[in-house]
């Protein structure tokens, strides 16, 4: 096991690879953080709605509450 | 109770309702399929005259020359059928659900498989089949060489029967949905890359002097299977999407 | 015991408080595979003598063709159980797969068009695999869609589960026709890569990433899942606990 190339810079253009394979890990990362990122949003903002929503019923139950 | 209300009672009583068997019932649906396919001829034209149509689009569009289109003419006309069996499929089923015949379809006695399997029948003979009729002379447009014929009509013929069989799943998965046109190619298409695949490289292997009966082969393995298969999805698929 | 875990299974609250502890253990053992997978993929297994660096791109590749051809699978199945058991939780787990899977054959096809560019010299090469990467990715679109067209949710899933199993049977027989196909048109060129001559040194990092992508993928499908279960359930009860808290 041992580090396969010269320098830094060697490792980042891995003798003229570089720019192929540094991409597709790019595009994979993003696609992979996508997948794991989505479903926290969709829950959240589930989470936001159901909030807002059970204010709103909460507001309309007390505003029957004063009226009558 | 008068006599002759009496005498209806009993004969009814004697008589229990009893369901045609499956060849009668078949039968029905075919024949009723079939007339109302002919009460349509207008439409019946349309696979074919789009097919013409987008024939006439490929030496305009790419060049006239005998020698380019010889090479392009099996997989053009190939590709170009498929697509007019994916527009035609939208029709399958659509007609029956809009006026509730597809309900009373579902809810009778008889195996919803070979209901579906006499539709499907009609709509190959309504298309398929007169697709498979034009393929000469779509040949002679885009000057197919002439080893290349029979097996061109062979192919298409056994080939448009999986097209059909295989697209009434997509067509019963969506008879439901109001735009389901465009949805069905899309659901429908990749499933219908191995018999383009094996129809196209009938013909070509044909015009090289290679025989062609393998392909025809597997074709003939694939309708197998599809008439086997393909009705009862789709069947599952029409009282899912009818019944919700 | 015995199937009394089936049973639980039909009630999506009982799985989403059974699977909440899972949650940060795979992301723990995923993100540790993936990274270390990677960094010994990029910077410590040696090169090949043939490619050059660019076969490091096969550490990303590879796992995710395999995970796309596996989440199909995994869709149809749990799309079957729906059916059959009129299970929600499955049906829940085959609409989320749909969409994880088609990312995944989209990394799958860019990374091997990428990968083809200094091996072949072009982007696009309607190479047997890429090819038939392509018309997964078409299937799972066309799941995805129709998922979409349909108002109703549980006819959505109905429908879909038969699309998707239809789909299962078309797959090894488009599988072998793109492979046939090829071999027709293309006899002799590069075989992309021989998984079976392939050094330890260079295989070691691969199983590794193939293992991440496993786990990441089970982590994603239930993190999706569990999203799934609180938007269906979002009128009941404990949903709304839940968010008030």
């Amino acid at each position: 096991m041992k580090f396969q190339f010269e320098s830094a810079a060697d490792f980042i253009s891995m003798s003229g690879h570089g720019p192929y394979v540094w991409a597709s890990y790019a595009i994979t990362a993003v696609c992979l953080a996508y997948l794991v990122v989505s479903p926290l949003l969709k829950r959240r903002s589930l989470m936001a709605e159901i909030k807002r929503q059970s204010r709103i019923a909460e507001r309309n139950a007390e505003l029957q509450g004063t009226s009558r | 109770m008068s006599s002759h209300e009496q005498q209806v009672r009993t004969s009814l009583k004697s008589e229990p309702l009893v369901s045609p068997g499956i060849g009668a019932g078949f039968m029905a649906t075919f024949r009723r399929d079939l007339l109302i396919a002919f009460r349509h001829r207008g439409e019946m034209a349309n696979p074919i005259m789009f097919l013409l149509m987008v024939i006439t689009m490929v030496p305009l569009g790419i060049s006239p020359e005998r020698a380019v289109l010889s090479v392009l003419a099996p997989g053009m006309i190939w590709v170009v059928a498929l697509l007019a069996t994916l527009l035609s499929l939208d029709g399958l089923f659509r007609a029956d659900y809009e006026d509730g015949a597809l309900e009373q379809l579902l809810m009778s006695p008889q195996p919803l498989y070979f209901q579906v399997l006499a539709k499907v029948l009609v709509h190959w003979l309504v298309t398929g089949l007169p697709l498979t009729i034009m393929a000469p002379l779509l040949g002679v447009m885009l000057s197919l060489p002439a080893a290349g014929f029979w097996p061109l009509v062979f192919s298409l013929f056994l080939g448009t029967a999986c097209l059909s069989l295989i697209g009434a799943i997509g067509a019963a998965l969506t008879v439901a949905l109001r735009k389901g046109g465009l949805l069905i190619s899309l659901i429908i298409m990749p499933l219908y890359v191995p018999i383009l695949i094996f129809g196209s490289s009938a013909v070509s292997s044909a015009i090289d002097g290679f025989p062609f009966g393998g392909q025809m082969a597997v074709l003939g393995a694939f309708l197998a299977m599809a008439v086997v298969l393909a009705p009862v999805a789709a069947a599952g698929a029409l009282r899912i999407s009818v019944n919700g | 015991m015995g199937w009394q875990w089936f049973h639980r299974l039909g009630s999506p609250r009982w799985f989403y408080e059974k699977t909440n502890a899972w949650i940060p253990w795979l992301a723990v053992i995923s993100i540790s595979l993936l990274v270390t997978g990677a960094v010994w993929g990029l910077a410590f297994a040696p090169e090949d003598f043939k490619q050059g660096n660019s076969y490091r791109i096969i550490y990303i590749h590879v796992p995710s063709a395999f995970l796309a051809l596996a989440g199909y699978y995994t869709m149809a199945i749990s799309g079957a159980i729906g059916l059959i058991w009129k299970m929600k939780l499955a049906d829940m787990v085959m609409k989320s797969a749909a969409p994880i899977g088609a990312v995944l054959t989209f990394v799958a096809l860019v990374t091997g068009a990428v990968w083809g560019k200094p091996t072949w010299g072009t982007w696009w090469v309607w190479d047997a695999r890429i090819t038939s990467m392509l018309v997964l990715f078409f299937l799972y679109l066309g799941v995805i869609a129709l998922q979409e067209a349909y108002q109703h949710q549980d006819t959505a899933n109905k429908a879909s589960a038969i699309l998707a199993l239809v789909g299962t049977v078309n797959i090894p027989i488009i599988y072998k026709s793109v492979d046939w196909w090829y071999t027709l048109h293309q006899p002799a060129t590069i075989k992309f890569t021989s998984e079976s001559t392939i050094d330890p040194s260079m295989l070691y990092p691969l199983l590794m990433m193939v293992t991440g992508f496993y786990v990441f993928y089970a982590l994603v499908l239930l993190m999706s899942t569990r999203s799934e279960i609180l938007v269906r359930e979002k009128k009941t009860r404990w949903v709304k606990d839940l968010a008030t808290q």
